[in-house]
């Protein structure tokens, strides 16, 4: 039971982080591979003002947030002028940063020995410890990221960035001023991001940089792309499959000898079975193989 | 008299090549100008310097007396000048009518204070502009392909499209690139109806095109240019006549 619980709050998590990357990656058209670092600086602004200023959950929230979403304008930036591959690689910068910062800043972060002991978060005078109550807190948290999302998407605002995704010259030509655009969805993007990051930080009350590399920001941008980019359950669904994906693996009855390899690779194949059969995703109609190969 | 647009001594070079060379040139209120002259000769170069996409080398270029020539390609347009593109621009993957509601200027559903905070209010705005958008369609007979993305429209209709949009920015200048080039002799004169009652309605238009009978029948008054400079200037019989233009053409 713990177990399946546990499995429910991870695919929260990773919900939370899938749909916040969908809002730059899927609906503004930039592909970024800094979604991680997001993540990681939410995780450990909550764990360290917890451990060293003992300061409420609440407030741990919204510090990581701001944090988070100053980073964004950061790596929002660069995407004004530049875009596609040269973007990407921006965003690789970006996160190879944090996660030095992260590793190498012993004294402040911990390094590669992590933050261990985080306490369990306390609202409103509750304090969170069951495996039931984080699930409920995420789901809680789940459904405001999506609402959120929902707004935006669904408004002349959303529209406006699907126009820049699609075509940032029109956009511009009509008046839109793509450059706040981008910085602002850059910005909630990753404020959402870091929210996924407190959670994870008290739920696990252990971290260390491990979680935060540049495999974790593919992994989250693979959600995105399989579940549907640019699709509003798209990352929903793509959380729920790559999440349990590899746990139902574990239950194929495989020689323990050999387990965990074929764990990867039938794993591996799934992916690149996707991209070559259903690029767009399961929910999605807009797929970066057409937009990329359109005369 | 004070002119809508005024344009002085505007240069732009791309290497070494002289794309606009000392043009200069202005346009009344109600005044359909036509820019014609050979391939190269820096037509699209102004339209793309006027609007801010390009920054110019040199010169000065108004619009109701502010200085546009400096300015990013968004402040341009929210001053009021629309235009259209040589290659078809628009948002492919949105439906038709998604792309006219795009066009529309200072909806509050698109500050992100107002979706959240003043819903109702972006709501009312967006049903009222819905309404306009359809109607805008309903006159350009694109309203049964309201809801198809834009890409499922024959390339005529998406020129059409692309000139209904430059009319829900609320434009009073619209500078317009090859607007009825390669599309089908019904469309053109569609299009062509759609230019010639512009002036009714207050604005202003510039077109570029190399369908010298279009041109003729639309525009007030015709500049020809070639190499960057203005050759010549005058109602379209006088340029039509010009030597020079002549020569331009049969060559």
């Amino acid at each position: 039971m713990e177990y399946l619980l546990h499995i429910l709050i991870l695919i929260g998590i990773y919900a939370i982080l899938s749909v916040s990357l969908n809002l730059i990656a899927g609906y503004t058209g930039l592909i970024s591979i800094a979604h991680a670092a997001f993540y990681g600086v939410g995780a450990y602004v909550a764990a360290l003002m917890a451990l060293k200023l003992h300061s409420p959950f609440l407030i741990n929230v919204v510090c990581a947030v701001i944090l988070s979403g100053f980073l964004g304008v950061l790596v929002g930036i660069p995407s004004l002028r530049i875009r596609g591959d040269y973007f990407v690689i921006a965003t690789f910068a970006f996160q190879v940063i944090t996660f030095s910062v992260l590793n190498n800043w012993v004294s402040f972060t911990g390094g590669p020995m992590g933050l261990p002991g985080i306490p369990q978060p306390t609202l409103f005078g509750l304090t969170i410890s069951s495996h039931i109550g984080f699930l409920l807190m995420m789901g809680l948290l789940c459904a405001i990221t999506l609402w959120v999302t929902h707004q935006l998407v669904k408004s002349p605002f959303g529209r406006v960035l699907k126009a820049i995704r699609e075509d940032e010259v029109f956009a511009q030509a009509v008046g839109k001023n793509v450059a706040a655009y981008k910085v602002i969805v850059f910005v909630i993007s990753a404020g959402t991001a870091s929210v996924a990051g407190v959670m994870y930080a008290y739920y696990i009350s252990f971290i260390d940089p491990t979680s935060f590399t540049v495999m974790e920001s593919i992994f989250i941008l693979s959600i995105v792309i399989m579940g549907g980019a640019g699709s509003f359950w798209g990352p929903v669904v793509g959380a729920v499959l790559l999440v349990t994906m590899p746990e139902v693996l574990r239950f194929v009855g495989m020689p323990s000898a050999i387990a965990a390899n074929m764990r990867q690779i039938i794993y591996g194949g799934l992916l690149v079975a996707f991209m070559m059969w259903r690029p767009q995703g399961l929910m999605g109609r807009y797929s970066f193989q057409k937009e990329s190969t359109r005369t | 008299m004070s002119f809508l647009l005024q344009v002085g001594g505007l240069e732009k070079n791309f290497d070494g090549i002289r794309a606009l060379a000392d043009f200069s040139c202005s346009l009344n209120k109600g005044e359909i100008v036509g820019l014609i002259g050979p391939n190269g000769a820096g037509k699209t170069t102004f339209f793309n310097v006027l609007t801010g996409f390009l920054k110019s080398d040199g010169g000065k270029a108004y619009y109701n007396g502010i200085e546009v020539s400096r300015l990013s390609p968004y402040r341009v347009a929210r001053l009021g000048i629309a235009r259209t593109f040589q290659i078809l621009r628009l948002i492919q993957q949105l439906s038709v009518l998604d792309n006219v509601l795009l066009a529309f200027p200072d909806q509050p559903g698109e500050k992100l204070g107002n979706v959240f905070f003043r819903p109702s209010f972006c709501r009312r705005q967006e049903k009222k502009n819905r309404e306009t958008a359809l109607a805008l369609l309903s006159s350009s007979g694109l309203t049964d392909k309201a809801h198809d993305p834009a890409n499922a429209l024959s390339y005529g209709q998406q020129k059409l499209l692309s000139l209904v949009c430059c009319l829900a920015t609320g434009a009073d200048l619209l500078l317009l690139d090859e607007p009825v080039a390669g599309i089908a002799p019904e469309r053109i004169d569609q299009i062509l109806e759609i230019i010639r009652s512009l002036p009714e309605q207050g604005k202003s238009a510039i077109l570029i095109e190399h369908n010298l009978d279009a041109v003729m029948q639309v525009c007030d008054r015709v500049i020809f240019m070639d190499a960057g400079r203005k050759v010549s200037e005058g109602t379209p019989e006088e340029v039509r006549n010009d030597p020079r233009v002549i020569e331009a053409y049969i060559d």
